[in-house]
């Protein structure tokens, strides 16, 4: 029989996260044995990132409601022991020509692939302020983490500050953990979230989750705002207080020793890009998006992107788009699932689209505080480049979108490439020229999507 | 500006204090810290930053926590630049906060 010399086809994921780890379970179910490359030393991925070994924390405690889910994504994981090619602590770094580049240790391999599913996640939104380099000042995904993974606060009095879900889950869990936040800081103003209610009620359970956090914040007294201006973050070396502009316009200080800033999430989409994906502007998020269709199909052939790394859907919409895009692969490669399963994965994440255009509405990235940042403001946090140095990019030597005025200016350029001030640069860039944000364009991906030490050596 | 070192630290330990003690070196100066801190928590439990940016703005003490910001990296004595957030603390490390060291001749 010729059937048994047919080869089976490579898939490749990269993340484990929900989206990677519900993709490799479906491509298992198919009968296929995908390889997956994940950058933590253990599935999980940031939201259902685990402790170290011998750190007795229980689920309940590290994951609150979300522990069984998080449980049985470890489990369900786990259990693929030697059905899949699992490749931790390695960075995937490049995408060219059909192969997927991976760093592992210091030894950088090329594998080919017949389909890739890029499950890449996403890093924290932020807007620079006067002051958010000083010590003490971390992204509030890296205050959860330090929680989550460490069993360490940020400080003694932490402010939380920013805007989105993430901003109340991350306050509550300091304060279930015997850390009372200073206070919430909330950019966004409360009529927006009520606005946003009918799109928010396509989730109900996670509606209610957000309310409890806010009521148990407020019943232990933690100073809660919304509608905040932003000013600086204060400190002689490291963080003292927060200055902001409350609600109605008064100026206020708020003394803490850590803050944990964020404004919704951003999407990890470098691989996308050096995939040659075609990528579109998403007027919901304000970023640029790898284009997919509704499976998690890209425009380039074989890659597919599920999960955060697509758009911003969280971690539940991450296990239902990581087995649609496993779905759409086994389609491709001509094993398609039935139709039933798929139709039914589509109308779950088209309920998790409503919601989330009801989040990026009560909780807008506010890009007007990027646009108006004074001239002397860091953006640029690894080469301290400031706005003003950005804005003669555009004025004095004329660069009419994001990559000249990298070019000029270095903004995006540093070695976290982008990923915290490429959006904010952005918006200060078309605020400068007079256009709207989507006519700067995007920064383009660059290999290596991170630094590799410069003892990587090639194998074949 | 490096400005005072908080004595105790930035970070807190919240839970999981019963793990067994790691001992290294930062700067010349025995620090103690936890088997599982990655090394950015045994610098921070013990002080208050972990490197100088290079562009003369003063101290930085991470940022991300992810892997993602690349501005936690410290050096080993050894000459070797590590990325404080996502390396585990092991026992007998000697760690540079103050920039590269020179390189050695092998």
């Amino acid at each position: 029989m010729a059937d048994a010399k047919v080869i089976a086809p490579t898939v490749i994921i990269v993340g484990a996260g929900p989206a990677g780890v519900r993709a490799a379970a479906r491509l298992v179910a198919a009968g296929l044995r995908p390889i997956v490359i994940d950058e933590g030393r253990m599935s999980g991925g940031q939201i259902y990132r685990r402790q170290p070994e011998g750190f007795r924390r229980p689920a309940a405690e590290l994951y609150g409601f979300e522990a069984a889910k998080a449980e049985a994504l470890h489990r369900d994981f786990d259990a693929l022991g030697p059905k899949i090619e699992y490749r931790s602590e390695s960075l995937a770094w490049n995408v060219y020509d059909g192969a997927l580049h991976v760093l592992t240790g210091e030894r950088s391999e090329a594998l080919r692939y017949d389909a890739l599913i890029l499950a890449t996640g996403a890093t924290d939104r932020l807007v620079p302020l006067p002051g958010w380099t000083l010590p003490g000042t971390y992204s509030l995904g890296g205050a959860q983490i330090a929680l989550k993974a460490q069993a360490c606060a940020i400080g003694a009095r932490p402010i939380f500050m920013g805007t989105g879900p993430l901003l109340y889950l991350v306050a509550y869990q300091y304060a279930k953990a015997g850390v009372r936040p200073a206070a919430v800081l909330d950019t966004s103003p409360y009529r927006r979230r009520i606005e946003a209610l009918p799109l928010l009620a396509a989730r109900p359970a996670m509606l209610a989750k957000g309310f409890y956090y806010s009521a148990i914040l407020a019943a232990r007294g933690v100073t809660m705002l919304t509608g905040v201006t932003p000013i600086a973050i204060e400190g002689d070396g490291q963080v003292a207080s927060v200055v902001f502009q409350d609600g109605r316009g008064r100026l206020r200080r708020i003394e803490g020793d850590a803050v944990g800033l964020g404004y919704g999430l951003r999407s990890e989409t470098q691989l996308a890009d050096l995939a040659r994906c075609d990528f579109a502007f998403d007027p919901v998020a304000r970023q640029w998006l790898p284009v997919t269709d509704v499976d998690g199909r890209s425009t380039a052939k074989g890659v597919y992107i599920a999960g955060d790394g697509a758009r911003i859907l969280g971690a539940d919409a991450a296990e239902v788009s990581g087995q649609l895009a496993a779905c759409a692969a086994l389609a491709d490669l001509g094993r398609p699932a039935a139709a039933a399963e798929v139709g039914q994965l589509r109308r779950t994440l088209g309920r998790m689209e409503r919601f989330r255009r009801g989040l990026e509405h009560g909780f807008a990235w506010p890009a007007h505080l990027a646009a108006g940042l004074a001239d002397d403001v860091l953006v640029c946090r690894c080469e301290a480049i400031t706005a003003g140095e950005l804005r003669r990019a555009a004025t004095e030597l004329g660069a009419p979108e994001v990559n000249r005025a990298k070019a000029f200016s270095r903004v995006g350029m540093g070695r976290c490439q982008g990923r915290y001030c490429g959006l904010a640069g952005a918006e200060i860039l078309a605020a400068r020229l007079g256009v709207p944000v989507e006519q700067v364009g995007r920064l383009r991906g660059q290999a290596p999507v991170k630094p590799l030490p410069m003892t990587t050596e090639a194998v074949s | 500006m490096t400005g005072a070192i908080r004595a105790e630290g930035q970070f807190r330990r919240v839970a999981e204090r019963t793990r067994a003690a790691v001992n290294l070196e930062v700067d010349g100066r025995a620090v103690a810290a936890l088997e599982g801190d990655t090394l950015l928590t045994a610098l921070l439990t013990n002080g208050a930053r972990l490197r100088e940016s290079e562009f003369g703005d003063g101290a930085r003490a991470g940022f991300c926590l992810m892997g993602a910001c690349q501005d936690c990296w410290v050096w080993t004595a050894d000459g070797e630049r590590l990325r404080a957030c996502t390396t585990p603390v092991a026992s007998g490390m000697r760690i540079l906060t103050r920039g590269a060291p020179w390189p050695t001749q092998k």
